[in-house]
C-alpha cells in the first residue's frame, strides 16, 4: 500500500481522517483544509495536530501570556527575549546567561523514573541550543501527601530520574522545592530548571536562513517512543487510562545527551551552525516548521533518510516521535563535512536529511513521494488561539471568607514548644537531605550555594568573582485564595531569595502549572495570575524571558491548586562576598528585617495543624520587597552580615531554626507578648539576619536609608533555640525532628 | 612546572575540575583525550569521576579499552604516578592496575555527603603531603563505590598497608573494611572513591582538605 501522500489526498477529498483521536476537533480540522485548499495527508495532519496542541501552541493561554511582553519592564539585561527557546541575560564582564524551567508533569506520573529524567534532559538540550553550557539544573517538585501510597511510588522514582539523568550529565543540582499537598495526589508536579552560560558573541538562534544550507539531524535515532506525547498526555484530563499511556513517554539516555552537550559546544566554536533547534515536544515536526518560519521560508526534507531504531515506522510516526537526545542544525553547504567530523569525534550519529529553500513551503518525500507541502509558519506560529471563558469558581467568596483566625493557637508554653517541633517536623517544612543528597552538587566545581541555603549560587569567573544566583518558588495554598497575589508572592519569594545571598534579581522564568482551560474556573485563576505576575515583574523590574504552560493538571472535573512556579535570576558581582544562611559566629546579635502582621491565610502552620486552607494570602508589597533586597545585597557587598536567611513558609521560627541547624549554632531571642505571631506568621518582605559586631552601626544606617524596619531580637550562641520566657530546645533535638520526616516516610 | 595528565573519556565529567585541582596545587594541567594515543610526555595523570561510556556494562568497564589506556597501563607498571577518582578508579580496576571491584552502592542508590575520612597510608606518591591518622572531610559521590575483594586479597591490603584512607562515621556504600582507596604494591598508582578535586577551594568546597593529593604528587615530582 502506498504511503498517503499530497496527490492521493488531492484525489480522495473525502477519505476520513482520525483527527478527534490525535486530539483536534472540527473546527481545527477545517481550517487545516482551509489553509491547505484539500485534506491534510496522514503525515500533515501529524505536523498540524501536535503543533497545535495546547503543549506546543499555547493557544489557551497565548492571549494571557502576551502581558508579560505588553507590561515588560524596560531593561538592558534582556539579549534574547520570550519566544526563542529560552531568554538570554546580559550580566556584565561579557558575559550572558540563560535559563528557563518547564514541566514535565504528565510523563512524570505515568512513569516517575523516565518522565523525570527526559524532563531534565528536554530543559537542558533548550540552553544548549541557545548557544550556552549548561551549569547547573534545579527542580520543583510537588507530591500528594507524604504518606499517600502513590507517593511511594511517585517520588522515589521521580527524585531517582531527576538524580540520574542530571548527575550523569555532570550539571550540579543546586537547589529547588519539595511540596506536598492532597491536590496533587493524581497530578505530581515536575518542573526543571536549568540555566547555561556563554559569551554574548556565541549566542545561537533557531533560524534556518539561506536558500541551499543544509538541514542535519543530530543525535539518538528515532524510535517509537514518546509519540503523541505533546497532543496526547500534556493536552488532555487525565483518567484511568493513563497507567495504559505508558509507551508516549519518551525514554533518556544521559550518556548520549553529555556527548551531544560537548559535540554542540564545539560545533558552536568552531562557528559551523547556522542556526540551531533541539528536538523536544513534537520532534521533527517542531524542529522543522519553527527553524523554516522563522528563516528564509522553506524547507525541503527527504524524511525517509532520518536514521531510525525501528525501521518499520511510518512517516506520521517520524513526524511525531518524542525520540530524545536530538538537535537539528542548519549548515552551510561548505561547512558541512567539518561538521560531520566534529560529530564523529564525539561518536554523535548525524545526517543531512534536507535543505533550506525560498520557497516559503515546508516540503517533505518519503522515498520520492511528496507527503507534505505546507506554509510552515501556519503550523509553527499562526496555530488557533483561544479566548476561553473564564468565571470565578463558585466557592471562591467563601473560601476567602473562611479566615483562619478561628483556629486555635498554642495557649501556652509547652503547647507552644511542641507546635515548633510539629512544625519542624511537617513533610513541607522537614529537611529535604533525603531528595539532595542523591544529586550531587559539586560537579563543575562552581557551586557556591546549594540547597538548603536561600538560593543556587554558581561561580562563572574564577578570576572577577561574577556569579549567578537562582532560586524557584511558588506556592499553589496561596494562589488558590487569591491567583493575582499568589502569582506575586511567589516572585516575592524567589526575588528575596536571590537577593539574600547578596545577588541583584534580574530577569524571571516560569512555569505555570494549572488545571484544564476548558473550566472556566481555572482559566480565570489562569488569567488572575498571568495579571499579576506581569504587573510584579514591571513592579520589581524584572521581565519574564520565557517559560512553560501546564494544562490539564486535574483529575475528573477537581483541577490542582493554581501553581505557577517562578524562577528569579540575579548576578552577584562577587561571590566571595556572599551571605550564607548559617549562623556561622556565636555572640552576633540577631536581626528581624521587614513588619509581621497576624497572616495566616494560606499559611503552613494552619496547613499543618488543622489542614485548613481559607481566608487571604499574606499582603503583597513588592515596594518593601524592593528595600529589603537593597539591604541585603549591600550588607553582603561590605561583607557587614555572618549568617542571612529569608522567611518564607513556616515564617521566622523556620528561619531561625534552619540557620541554627546550618551552623550548628544555637540562638536565644525574646518575642515579646505574642511570640506565636512572630514565630509563624508569613509576611512577605522579612528576613533573619545575624550582624558581625563591628559592622552594626553601618548595618542599621543602611536599613534607616532604605526604609526596612529592624528589630533586634536575640544573640548567636550556645547549643539550643531558646524564646525567653517560652521554650529552650537543645540543637540535637531540633535535628531529629527535622531530619527523620522524609527517611519515615520514604524509606 | 610538573604537568600532570587528566585524561576525558566521553562521559567524563570531573575532568575540568580535576585540572583546576592540579593548577592550584602548582602544577600544569594537560587534557588527554581517550582516543589518542600519545601521553604527551606528563608526569603523572589523573582519571577523573564521571560516568564513562555511560557506566555500561559495568562502570569504568568500557573505557578500560581506550587507545589510550593501551599506553596507560603499561607506563603505569613502569611506575608513572596514576591517581583514579571515583569513576577513575573503577577504571584502573577494570584495568587490574589495581584490584578488587567496585559494585554498585548497598543503599542501591546514588550518595552524595561531606565524607569524613582517615588517611592510613601517607607513604604512597599521592598522599605524602598528609600524615597517617590525619582525618580529612572530602565530597563523596557515586552509586557504585562500593569495594569488594576477596578474603585473600582483602588481607594482603590490610596487611601490606595498602589502604590509603578508610572511612569514618559512616560507610556510605557498604565497602569492605571502611575501604576508601588504595594503592598499588609500588606506591604509584592510587584509587580513591570520594573527591579530592571538590575540596580544593574553601568557596565551593566544605574544605580544602582534597588539595594535598596534589600537592604531595607535585613535591614527590619536583624533589624526584
Amino acid at each position: 500500500m502506498s504511503t498517503d501522500n499530497v496527490e492521493l489526498a488531492k484525489q480522495t477529498p473525502d477519505h476520513p481522517q482520525p483527527y478527534k483521536e490525535l486530539g483536534m476537533n472540527d473546527e481545527e480540522y477545517g481550517r487545516v483544509r482551509d489553509i491547505l485548499r484539500r485534506r491534510p495527508t496522514a503525515s500533515e495532519l501529524a505536523i498540524y495536530s501536535v503543533m497545535w496542541s495546547e503543549h506546543c501552541s499555547y493557544k489557551s493561554s497565548k492571549v494571557h501570556l502576551r502581558q508579560f511582553g505588553d507590561k515588560a519592564p524596560q531593561t538592558e539585561a534582556l539579549l534574547v527575549g520570550m519566544g526563542e527557546n529560552a531568554g538570554v541575560v546580559d550580566v556584565g564582564q561579557g558575559w550572558a546567561v540563560t535559563f528557563k524551567v518547564e514541566s514535565h508533569n504528565h510523563p512524570s506520573y505515568v512513569e516517575p523514573y523516565q518522565g523525570a529524567a527526559t524532563g531534565v534532559g528536554g530543559i537542558v538540550r533548550d540552553i544548549i541550543s541557545m548557544g550556552a553550557r549548561p551549569v547547573a539544573v534545579m527542580d520543583s517538585l510537588r507530591f500528594g501527601p507524604a504518606d499517600a501510597p502513590d507517593t511511594k511510588r511517585v517520588l522515589p522514582g521521580v527524585v531517582a530520574g531527576v538524580g540520574g539523568y542530571g548527575n550523569s550529565l555532570g550539571l550540579p543540582n543546586i537547589g529547588g522545592e519539595t511540596v506536598f499537598d492532597p491536590c496533587y495526589l493524581d497530578n505530581p508536579l515536575v518542573n526543571a530548571l536549568c540555566i547555561g552560560v556563554m559569551k554574548h558573541e556565541d549566542i545561537h538562534l533557531a533560524t534556518a536562513s539561506g536558500a541551499g544550507n543544509q538541514v542535519i539531524l543530530y543525535g539518538s535515532y528515532t524510535g517509537p517512543d514518546g509519540i503523541g506525547g505533546a497532543s496526547v498526555l500534556a493536552s488532555a484530563t487525565f483518567d484511568e487510562e493513563s497507567q495504559a499511556k505508558r509507551p508516549a513517554v519518551q525514554v533518556g539516555d544521559p550518556f548520549t545527551e553529555k556527548l551531544l552537550i560537548e559535540c554542540s559546544l564545539e560545533l558552536f566554536h568552531s562557528d559551523l551552525v547556522v542556526g540551531i533547534q533541539d528536538l523536544g515536544a513534537a520532534g521533527v515536526s517542531c524542529a522543522t516548521t519553527e527553524l523554516a518560519a522563522s528563516g528564509t521560508g522553506g524547507m525541503d526534507v527527504k524524511l525517509d533518510l532520518v536514521p531510525l531504531r525501528d525501521p518499520t515506522m511510518s512517516p506520521e510516526e517520524i513526524l511525531m516521535s518524542e525520540s530524545q537526545e536530538r538537535m537539528m542544525a542548519v549548515v552551510t553547504p561548505e561547512n558541512v563535512e567539518a561538521f560531520l567530523a566534529v560529530c564523529a569525534k564525539w561518536e554523535v550519529p548525524a545526517t543531512v536529511i534536507g535543505e533550506v529553500t525560498d520557497s516559503g513551503r515546508l516540503v517533505m518525500t518519503w522515498h520520492g513521494e511528496v507527503i507534505v507541502d505546507l506554509p510552515p509558519r501556519t503550523a509553527a506560529h499562526d496555530g488557533p488561539v483561544y479566548q476561553r471563558p473564564i468565571a470565578i469558581p463558585e466557592d471562591q467568596a467563601s473560601l476567602q471568607a473562611d479566615a483562619p483566625t478561628r483556629l486555635a493557637r498554642p495557649s501556652n508554653r509547652d503547647e507552644l514548644r511542641k507546635t515548633v517541633l510539629w512544625m519542624i517536623g511537617s513533610p513541607n517544612l522537614a529537611s529535604k537531605e533525603w531528595v539532595t543528597s542523591r544529586y550531587d552538587r559539586y560537579v563543575l566545581g562552581n557551586t557556591v550555594l546549594a540547597q538548603p541555603e536561600n538560593a543556587g549560587l554558581i561561580r562563572l569567573d574564577d578570576e572577577t568573582g561574577l556569579g549567578v544566583a537562582l532560586s524557584l518558588d511558588g506556592n499553589g495554598r496561596y494562589t488558590r485564595l487569591d491567583p493575582y497575589a499568589g502569582a506575586q508572592l511567589g516572585l516575592s519569594e524567589a526575588y528575596r531569595n536571590v537577593a539574600a545571598t547578596g545577588a541583584q534579581p534580574l530577569a524571571v522564568t516560569n512555569c505555570l502549572n494549572f488545571g484544564s482551560p476548558e473550566d472556566p474556573g481555572v482559566m480565570w485563576q489562569f488569567a488572575e495570575a498571568t495579571r499579576g505576575l506581569a504587573d510584579a515583574c514591571l513592579a520589581l523590574g524584572i521581565p519574564v524571558t520565557g517559560g512553560n504552560v501546564s494544562f490539564y493538571n486535574q483529575t475528573g472535573t477537581t483541577p490542582i491548586n493554581p501553581t505557577p512556579v517562578i524562577g528569579v535570576l540575579g548576578v552577584h558581582q562577587d561571590v566571595r562576598r556572599r551571605n550564607a544562611m548559617a549562623f556561622a559566629a556565636e555572640g552576633h546579635k540577631v536581626v528581624l528585617l521587614g513588619a509581621t502582621h497576624e497572616e495566616f491565610g494560606g499559611s503552613e502552620w494552619a496547613h499543618v495543624m488543622y489542614g485548613h486552607l481559607g481566608g487571604l494570602p499574606p499582603r503583597v508589597d513588592l515596594q518593601a520587597e524592593a528595600a529589603l533586597g537593597s539591604v541585603l545585597i549591600t550588607a553582603a557587598h561590605e561583607t557587614l552580615l555572618s549568617g542571612a536567611h529569608d522567611l518564607s513558609d513556616g515564617g521566622l521560627n523556620q528561619a531561625l531554626v534552619e540557620a541554627s541547624l546550618r551552623g550548628g549554632l544555637g540562638v536565644r531571642v525574646a518575642l515579646g507578648e505574642d511570640p506565636f505571631t512572630y514565630l509563624f506568621s508569613e509576611s512577605v518582605a522579612r528576613a533573619v539576619v545575624a550582624v558581625r559586631p563591628e559592622a552594626e552601626a553601618r548595618f542599621v544606617d543602611i536599613c534607616e536609608q532604605a526604609g526596612v524596619p529592624y528589630t533586634t531580637i536575640g544573640m548567636t550562641g550556645g547549643d539550643s533555640y531558646a524564646v525567653d520566657g517560652q521554650f529552650s530546645i537543645p540543637l540535637h533535638e531540633l535535628r531529629e525532628a527535622h531530619t527523620a520526616t522524609l527517611p519515615g516516610i520514604v524509606g | 612546572m610538573a604537568r600532570v595528565g587528566v585524561i576525558t573519556f566521553p562521559g567524563s565529567l570531573d575532568d575540568r575540575d580535576a585540572a583546576r585541582a592540579v593548577k592550584l596545587a602548582g602544577a600544569e594541567p594537560v587534557a588527554l583525550w581517550h582516543a589518542d594515543t600519545d601521553l604527551r610526555g606528563v608526569d603523572a595523570v589523573v582519571l577523573p569521576g564521571g560516568f564513562s561510556y555511560g557506566d555500561y556494562l559495568r562502570a569504568g568497564a568500557i573505557a578500560r579499552f581506550a587507545p589510550l589506556m593501551g599506553e596507560l597501563i603499561p607506563a603505569a607498571e613502569a611506575g608513572l604516578p596514576v591517581l583514579g577518582i571515583c569513576n577513575g578508579f573503577q577504571v584502573l580496576a577494570e584495568s587490574h592496575l589495581l584490584p578488587g571491584a567496585l559494585m554498585p552502592n548497598a543503599a542501591g542508590h546514588f550518595v552524595c555527603r561531606d565524607q569524613r575520612l582517615r588517611i592510613e597510608n601517607a607513604t604512597t606518591l599521592w598522599t605524602s603531603d598528609y600524615e597517617a591518622g590525619q582525618e580529612i572531610v572530602i565530597p563523596l559521590k557515586n552509586a557504585d563505590g562500593r569495594f569488594t575483594a576477596s578474603e585473600e586479597t582483602l588481607a594482603e591490603l590490610e596487611s601490606s598497608g595498602r589502604i590509603i584512607a578508610r572511612y569514618m562515621d559512616v560507610n556510605p556504600n557498604g565497602s569492605m573494611n571502611d575501604i576508601a582507596g588504595i594503592t598499588n604494591e609500588a606506591g604509584n598508582v592510587v584509587g580513591l572513591m570520594p573527591h579530592p578535586e571538590h575540596a580544593v577551594e574553601s568557596l565551593t568546597g566544605p574544605t580544602t582538605d582534597g588539595l594535598g593529593f596534589f600537592t604531595s604528587i607535585i613535591k614527590g615530582l619536583v624533589s624526584a
